[in-house]
């Protein structure tokens, strides 16, 4: 009996044993269906959602969760419905994660591949360029790049994409130094592969498994960083129904509607963590040295 | 161990060149001509333009600005704020001491909590403790800090009523800067200790909300160094020489397993720096993050500039200091560069 299960487990396909550890790991899934939720929300926030986000009901202001049947979580200081905003704001937020992970995977990714691959003086060159952007806080450098492209949602995500470049690069750029120099690798090149057949078909699949991960992760970055560059009023703008540019409006009305404080900020908290414990979930699931 | 200190020297001059170049090139980026912004709106003859220009270098080759950007900034001259019309330099050393003592407070606080909680979550592996200690902290290290600022603000401040809600002391006291650590110039002050008190009352959900993502690290990054220490052979050996269990963890491994953690926290500075942005413009803590938010929404190029150079010049420094100094405890450290 106990051989034929190991004899089983050794067939498994790469995707079913992935499934095998995964599954194992419930921070992991409760990370994926907190993401699948809000995904879902994000997709079809126009069709869930009570109300227009920036429709503004005249004498509904600040209007506390029940005291109107209307207006499930009440609404805002200029009588915005808060539930709606929250759940387009989901849409925002979801994107906003969606786009920078998109950005700063590709240019990420493609420095690492070049760097790892042809080494030597590019190499150099490219890492400490990564080096120098490491340096900077990167709040910091959002916020001035901000500044000098003007604060809008669009500039705020290039900042946040580009201040998470040097994490992609770093890695892709460990993973390539470890493929190069493997068999298939070798044996494409007595083929006659070209430089960018061997990069990007024969090498850059090898190295999935940790970007994977790092684009988890940085989904979570992404939309933190987002948040609160709309929080300094450099992000999204009024009346973009924004999480942190939420925040940042409610901040004045604390101490007589902490609702509108604390719901925004709470919404973040939980899509962050749940990309978080996927990101974990995911690394302990493909990094091959935690399997027993 | 002297060719690993070349090394490092050897790579710390090219990022902070680098570092350098972004600053002096990210402020030329900026649209619009930096010379009618400084004349104002009222307009301005060719004449007044052209001399405007000069005095400001900026007729010159770009290279040339370049190089006497760097001269000026290498004798401590990174120019002039727009706003308070005070040298850059000397701003930055007045907001430094506010953003240091935080930082300073929030990762003590980090360190007395993270440690002891990342030491019981590994020696109870896989008990209630573990899955507690390690769930909160993920739950911290997601935290969008300036809405946790806000939370502490609505405990703390608003329903308790305990603290103050922004500021770094009352204005009942006036105290001397001697240090500029409040915490130190309350005791030296004829005030005493109850202006002691209120300082550190203003310092307390600051320095919580501030340290609360770097605990969330500190406790991690025990639990996973403990973890492995914990499996290696003399703790095999200290055991079967019958030793009393806690000496064997507190001695033999968090001597070893903190040398890592002490790293994280070494290189924890740009973390605080984003941290101080968010936290004190949430307190009105007047350190050197408000001041760059400040400075972007005023569009103070000068303070964005010379803050940015300054900054990242600390972090770079800070963390080849780090490196080095974990290369002399951990010869093994040497080779990976």
């Amino acid at each position: 009996m106990e051989a034929t299960a190991e004899k089983k487990q050794e067939h498994l396909s790469p995707l079913a044993e992935f499934w095998y550890f995964f599954r194992q790991n419930r921070g992991a899934l409760i990370g994926l269906i907190i993401i699948l939720f809000f995904s879902f929300i994000a997709l079809f926030a126009p069709l869930i959602s009570p109300y227009d986000p920036a429709k503004i009901f005249d004498g509904a202001l600040r209007l506390a969760p029940g005291d109107d049947p209307r207006f499930l979580l009440g609404t805002d200081d200029v009588g915005r419905d808060l539930l709606s905003r929250l759940i387009h704001g989901a849409r925002v937020s979801m994107g906003i994660g969606f786009l920078v992970v998109i950005f700063s995977t590709f240019f990420g990714s493609t420095l690492g591949l070049i760097s790892g691959y042809f080494g030597g003086k590019v190499d150099k060159a490219i890492m400490r360029f990564i080096d120098i952007l490491m340096a900077m806080p990167s709040i910091l450098l959002a916020i001035v790049v901000v500044s000098i492209l003007g604060p809008n949602l669009f500039n705020a995500i290039v900042a946040v994409s580009i201040v998470s470049i040097p994490a992609f690069t770093r890695l892709v750029r460990a993973s390539v130094l470890g493929e190069k120099k493997k068999q298939y690798v070798l044996a494409s090149a007595s083929f006659g592969a070209s430089h960018f057949r061997q990069m990007v078909i024969n090498i850059f699949p090898n190295c999935m498994a940790p970007l994977i991960v790092q684009a988890t992760l940085g989904f979570s970055n992404g939309i933190l960083d987002a948040a609160a560059l709309g929080f300094l009023g450099l992000g999204a703008q009024p009346p973009t129904a924004e999480w942190g540019t939420m925040l940042a409006d409610a901040r004045q009305f604390i101490e007589t509607s902490p609702v509108l404080v604390t719901l925004p900020g709470l919404c973040i908290l939980i899509v962050v963590l749940g990309f978080n414990l996927l990101g974990d979930g995911l690394r302990d699931a493909l990094d091959p040295r935690m399997k027993k | 161990m002297f060719k690993f200190l070349i090394k490092k020297l050897a790579i710390l001059f090219p990022t902070l060149l680098g570092i350098s170049i972004i600053s002096f090139g990210l402020i030329r980026m900026v649209p619009g001509d930096p010379v009618l912004l400084l004349l104002g709106e009222r307009g301005s003859t060719p004449e007044q333009y052209k001399e405007m220009q000069q005095k400001l270098g900026l007729d010159r080759p770009y290279y040339q600005q370049y190089l006497s950007f760097v001269g000026q900034a290498m004798t401590g001259d990174l120019g002039v704020s727009t706003q308070s019309k005070q040298p850059v330099l000397k701003e930055f050393f007045d907001r430094f001491p506010a953003t240091f003592e935080l930082g300073i407070v929030a990762l003590f606080f980090a360190t007395l909590l993270g440690v002891p909680a990342g030491i019981i979550a590994a020696v109870k592996r896989n008990s209630f403790w573990d899955y507690s200690i390690m769930g909160s902290s993920l739950v911290g290290y997601s935290m969008p800090i300036f809405w946790w600022g806000l939370i502490l603000i609505l405990i703390f401040s608003v329903n308790l009523g305990i603290t103050p809600v922004s500021g770094r002391i009352s204005v009942l006291y006036e105290i001397d800067h001697v240090t500029g650590l409040m915490l130190i110039d309350t005791l030296l002050s004829d005030e005493g200790i109850p202006a002691f008190i209120d300082a550190f009352s203003h310092l307390f959900l600051p320095a919580l909300a501030m340290g609360t993502i770097p605990l969330a690290v500190i406790a991690r990054m025990t639990r996973s160094s403990m973890l492995e220490v914990l499996g290696e052979d003399y703790m095999r050996t200290a055991k079967a020489k019958g030793l009393d269990r806690k000496r064997i963890i507190l001695i033999h491994g968090l001597r070893n397993a903190l040398i890592p953690v002490i790293t994280v926290i070494g290189l924890m500075f740009g973390s605080i720096i984003t941290g101080a942005i968010l936290t004190e413009t949430i307190f009105s803590w007047p350190g050197i993050g408000k001041w760059m938010v400040a400075s972007v929404s005023q569009r103070d190029y000068p303070v964005i500039q010379g803050g940015l150079l300054i900054i990242a010049s600390i972090i770079v420094i800070i963390n080849t200091l780090v490196d080095v100094l974990y290369a002399a405890i951990n010869p093994k450290m040497r080779d990976q560069i």
